[in-house]
């Protein structure tokens, strides 16, 4: 095997600070109550990062009123001029974003190969697409006077922290709303990182706050009285306690939330690329994905043979440090992650699903879990049907279309759906029978600034992306 | 395996399919593998070793073969420890002159027959160009298919000419060019590569380099996936050369990447994997140089041949 | 039926081609003659008192049927016995709606389309029957227009609220809504309330569960739709009340949505949107200010019940 030498990304192309007050009303201000901090740690190595601010009630109370304040004005602003702001926010992320980049990669522990050829690039493109609609939203299709709702509430996941800030905020500034946003705990700097970014565009006070904090922190916040409009990314168990807690007001909700996704291969599809989809279904983002392939339903006729190709290919995978630009696979972002991923994997093995991953050497420092796919999996099997949200991929073999649709709906939930086959009208056939809000033929994990996403069922509700995106954010 | 036309017929349109966007997504994927200091040396050294150097003009002269092949024996001059390339690939005129300059060398020796580039020549006529170049001192033959006949689904056509070509070369190694830039499809290209393949050849090759698209990194993905599986299939393994367009080191360690992650060691040998080319040498010489002193060099300190 | 026969032939003569407005005013007009005397003679009936009227007795409408609830219950209603369904009665609704839902919803939409034209003929030839019930007369018509209203939209909706998305890159790629499924309706109390909340909901291939505190209205309504092709199943009525029903649809996990627009007490409805956090229904709450259902209702009580697909696909050969 042709070795290649490290090719790690220079760290030192981003500044982190010591430490991190809260981006309210234009300003990095300390938490109301001292004491309130917490640290985020690099997955790969544990090491420190920063030390970030804890928002108490207080500081959620001061956030949703800048952002109350900013409100009137930000919607009275004529859409061309938002636009503008807009434009700026997405320029000044392409000039920075190798930054952005190495930032994200050293707090989330995705490989910087995605974090530059993929997060970052959406990332700037979400906020041009969503610029350019600030000025037309009369022809949007949802009346002739859209208004905005207000102050939106938005608490994001770890997963991709900077392309949901900009999923939750592009739509949001550009409809007029005003936004307090809540990054994960574990992934808070790029969010940080982004209130610079709105400084330096010279974004109105209040318009983008940034709290921080763990889950109490974006309780307090959804359920504000201030707040007009939530929308949330993450669990289906919390998008279910914020639909509850937002029963009653008149706050409108939209949820992202989990999801099992069905990645169907027949026994026409390209081969080649469909183990290349699989791996990048699964594989992609350690896993750490809603949307990704995590039950691959193989036609029973070549099964055999796409699990040889299959283990061939992830032994190529390279799993190691994020900042190396030939990592393929990353560092699971959180301690508590990586043991959720193992009991469940547990599970699998006592359930008696066979398991195997590619012979790999793990770092010693960080949270890492090894690719592994399960076979012999049956729809009763916990791996089934549970979200692992990691780097495990359950094998469940079909004999006809009817059972492989049938098996693919048979989950709560309904986020997306892979499709790979070389005969259209089956392709067409079953796409339009699977219940799930995004199905990719042929392909896995695209996404784009103009193409809805979200989920069916106990996946969520409201669509993020795309002309469907500003209805959430409209009245 | 027979040749039956419906046989080979049946199976070629057995083969599963290639998604465009998927293959030429994977190539770029793998081309932004970043390889530097000593993986890139020991790359640059490997891409040299297979080179085959090649030059396929009508001036042609004996004297710009001879010092070809020359080049071919010390790359670079100043510096002894400069592998040599994997072979010389000339016109079959040019064929003895070649062979007088590489003899008892190691640097093989190979000649692009059958009515290159277009194959649109009689099947005696290919043969006996096979058989000249070969008489000549060729040990490696550089074949097209025809690709009006496959183009037509002649299969059986086409799987007749390579298996009488290769029968023609005797001992000499036959590759075959499957002009990818004219098949259209990737699909084609894994149909012809299998049907290459079934017929003897003992190398794939994808391009004369005479028609406006020449190698290209998903068109070699599928190739280096059409022998890998045709190893599993059959025990047999057969060589890739991608040809035309790949001049420069960054091209060619994308190549070698695809080797390594597609069909992994077994293909990292000049033996089994060639690069079709003239210029890439010397931008693989200055690349060379330029990690052994640490400065970069310039085209005036190269050869030009 | 004065009204009626005096309707009918005014719009067969709108007709472009005379010669085919000849054609339908004579099967409208013996159209008429078969199917007025019905409604006209139980409203006669009902005033005379020279022969002992034959009561409706108005039961539950499920999966086509129309069973009693299945735990023995009535309740007086203007003097009526109407059926007082249970939390079973929910369940067994719920199941016929489900059942009937793919096929419904694998229906080309000009069928769909057709089928709800069809329900606004079926009404506008019972109107006097809802005259009698004491729904005004335009609100009858209202809800007529209404239906026939959304039976235009079947075959646009996708088209108005879907689309092609330009994306950066060589893919097809088209978003497209879908019926969410089953919906759970607590209906308005007004009959074009009524309508306004079924119509909607099942144009785009949804099927419904729809709890009444109007039961004679809603009953006969569904006694329009049995005869009007709409498959059993699709729209399925519950009479009673709401409060004790409404929470086991709620929290039925095989329910995708659910429509409190008639839920007046704010206690219920923040009750029951809190139960459908469970398995995370889509909800449409009561409006905060009462609803004009004779305005235009826009494409906000379809939208609400559809999911957006977007289906991806390379382009290459």
């Amino acid at each position: 095997m042709f070795e290649y030498a490290p090719a790690p990304e220079s760290r030192s192309v981003v500044d982190i600070a010591p430490s991190y007050g809260l981006f309210i009303d234009g300003e990095f201000v300390p938490p109301a109550s001292s004491g309130g901090a917490f640290k985020t740690v690099n997955p790969a190595t544990e090491e420190v990062l920063a030390e970030v601010s804890t928002a108490g009630p207080e500081d959620i109370d001061r956030a949703v009123a800048a952002a109350r304040r900013a409100s009137g004005p930000w919607s009275a602003l004529p859409g061309a001029e938002r636009a503008k702001y807009l434009f700026r926010i997405a320029r000044i992320i392409q000039e920075r974003s190798r930054e952005l980049a190495v930032l994200e990669s050293l707090d989330n522990g995705k490989p910087i190969r995605e974090s530059r050829d993929v997060d970052l690039p959406l990332v700037a493109a979400h906020f041009f697409y969503y610029a350019g609609w600030a000025d037309k939203l009369r022809y949007a299709g949802f009346g002739d006077n859209p208004r905005p709702l207000g102050v939106a509430a938005q608490v994001i996941p770890w997963n991709f922290p900077l392309l949901m800030l900009a999923w939750k905020i592009a739509p949001a500034l550009a409809t007029g709303n005003t936004v307090v946003l809540k990054p994960a705990e574990t992934t808070p700097l790029s969010a940080l990182f982004f209130a610079d970014v709105c400084r330096q565009a010279d974004l109105p006070p209040g318009v983008v706050n940034i709290v921080t904090g763990a889950g109490d922190a974006g309780r307090t916040l959804v359920e504000h009285p201030g707040v007009d409009k939530v929308a949330f990314t993450g669990s289906t168990e919390v998008g279910r306690q914020i639909a509850r807690s937002v029963a009653g007001t008149r706050k409108r909700l939209t949820l992202e939330l989990g999801g099992k996704a069905a990645n169907i291969v027949f026994d026409d599809a390209p081969i080649d690329q469909a183990v290349e989809g699989i791996v990048n279904g699964i594989f992609f983002n350690q896993g750490h994905v809603c949307c990704a392939g995590s039950r691959l339903l193989v036609q029973e006729s070549i099964a055999e043979e796409l699990l040889e190709s299959l283990k061939r290919r992830m032994a190529t995978l390279r799993v190691g440090d994020p900042l190396d630009k030939n990592t393929d696979v990353g560092a699971i972002n959180s301690a508590e992650q990586l043991e959720r991923i193992r009991t469940l994997s547990d599970i699998g093995a006592e359930e008696g699903a066979e398991r195997w991953s590619p012979p790999c050497t793990l770092p010693s420092q960080g949270f890492w879990f090894a690719p592994t796919i399960f076979t012999g999996v049956t729809q009763a099997h916990r791996i089934a049907r549970e979200e692992i949200f990691g780097p495990v991929l359950s094998v469940l073999t079909f004999r006809t279309p009817d059972e492989a649709i049938e098996k693919a709906n048979n989950t709560p939930y309904g986020l997306s759906a892979g499709i790979w086959s070389d005969k259209g009208s089956q392709i067409l056939a079953v796409a339009d029978k699977l219940r799930a809000g995004v199905v990719w033929a042929n392909t896995f994990n695209k996404f784009d600034p103009t193409s809805p996403f979200g989920g069916y069922k106990e996946s969520g509700y409201g669509r993020e992306g795309g002309r469907h995106g500003l209805e959430a954010y409209l009245a | 395996m027979s040749g039956s036309a419906f046989d080979l017929r049946s199976f070629l349109h057995g083969l599963p399919g290639v998604d465009k966007v998927g293959v030429e997504a994977r190539a770029a994927a793998l081309g932004t593998r970043s390889v530097k200091t000593t993986a890139k040396a020991a790359a640059i050294d490997l891409a040299i070793r297979m080179v085959d150097l090649t030059t396929l003009e009508g001036a042609d002269t004996p004297g710009k073969v001879r010092a070809l092949s020359a080049k071919a024996l010390r790359p670079d001059p100043a510096d002894p420890t400069c592998p040599p390339v994997a072979a010389v690939c000339v016109y079959p005129a040019m064929v003895p002159v070649a062979a007088e300059v590489l003899a008892g060398s190691g640097v093989h020796l190979a000649s692009v027959a059958t009515a290159f580039p277009s194959g649109q020549a009689p099947l005696d006529v290919k043969l006996a160009d096979t058989r000249d170049a070969v008489a000549g001192g060729a040990d490696e033959i550089d074949m097209v298919i025809s690709r009006g006949a496959f183009l037509s689904g002649r299969y059986d056509h086409v799987y007749d000419e390579i298996v009488a070509v290769k029968e023609a070369c005797g001992q000499a190694h036959l590759k075959v060019i499957l002009e990818t830039g004219e098949l259209g499809t990737y699909d084609n290209v894994r149909r012809a590569s299998w049907l290459a393949m079934l017929a003897g050849a003992d190398f794939i090759k994808t391009s004369t380099g005479k028609v406006p698209v020449a190698a290209t990194l998903p068109v070699t993905l599928v190739m280096l996936e059409a022998v890998r599986d045709f190893r599993a299939r059959t025990g047999r393994q057969v060589g890739v050369k991608p040809a035309g367009g790949i001049r420069t080191t960054k091209d060619a360690i994308k190549y070698l990447v695809l080797i390594n992650e597609t069909v992994g060691d077994d293909w990292l040998h000049p033996d089994w994997f060639r690069f079709g080319a003239s210029s890439l040498l010397n931008d693989l010489l200055m690349q060379r140089t330029k990690l052994t002193t640490g400065h970069y060099a310039g085209p005036d300190y190269f050869t030009l041949d | 039926m004065p009204e009626s026969s005096s309707d009918r032939p005014r719009k067969g003569g709108s007709d472009k081609s005379a010669g085919k407005a000849v054609a339908v005013r004579k099967a409208a007009l013996a159209k008429t003659v078969t199917a007025t005397p019905v409604p006209a003679a139980a409203v006669a009936t009902r005033a005379t008192s020279g022969r002992l009227t034959v009561r409706k007795t108005y039961k539950l409408y499920i999966g086509g049927a129309f069973p009693r609830s299945e735990s023995g219950r009535t309740y007086l209603v203007d003097g009526d016995n109407v059926a007082l369904a249970s939390r079973k009665d929910a369940r067994d609704a719920v199941i016929a709606a489900r059942k009937a839902q793919p096929k419904w919803a694998g229906a080309t939409a000009y069928n769909r389309g057709q089928v709800l034209y069809r329900v606004a003929e079926m009404l506008e030839a019972r109107r006097a029957e809802f005259v009698a019930l004491g729904v005004p007369a335009a609100e009858v018509d209202a809800a007529v227009d209404r239906w026939v209203w959304y039976a235009g939209w079947s075959d646009k909706i996708a088209q108005v609220h879907g689309g092609a998305n330009p994306v950066a890159g060589p893919f097809f790629n088209i978003s497209a809504p879908e019926p969410t499924g089953v919906v759970g309706v607590v209906a308005p109390a007004s009959f074009l309330g009524l309508v306004s909340v079924i119509a909607p909901a099942i144009v785009t291939g949804n099927t419904v569960v729809v709890l009444t505190a109007t039961p004679q209205a809603a009953v006969t309504l569904a006694e329009v739709l049995a005869t009007s092709d709409v498959p059993g199943g699709v729209v399925n009525i519950l009479t009673g009340n709401a409060a004790e029903t409404a929470p086991w649809l709620a929290s039925h996990d095989d329910v995708n949505a659910l429509d409190l627009t008639g839920v007046t007490d704010p206690a219920l409805a923040a009750d029951l949107e809190r139960s459908a956090a469970g398995s995370l229904k889509r909800v449409v709450r009561p409006p905060a200010d009462g609803t004009d259902f004779t305005a235009d209702p826009g494409l906000g009580p379809m939208t609400a019940l559809l999911e957006i697909k977007t289906v991806w696909h390379p382009k290459g050969f």
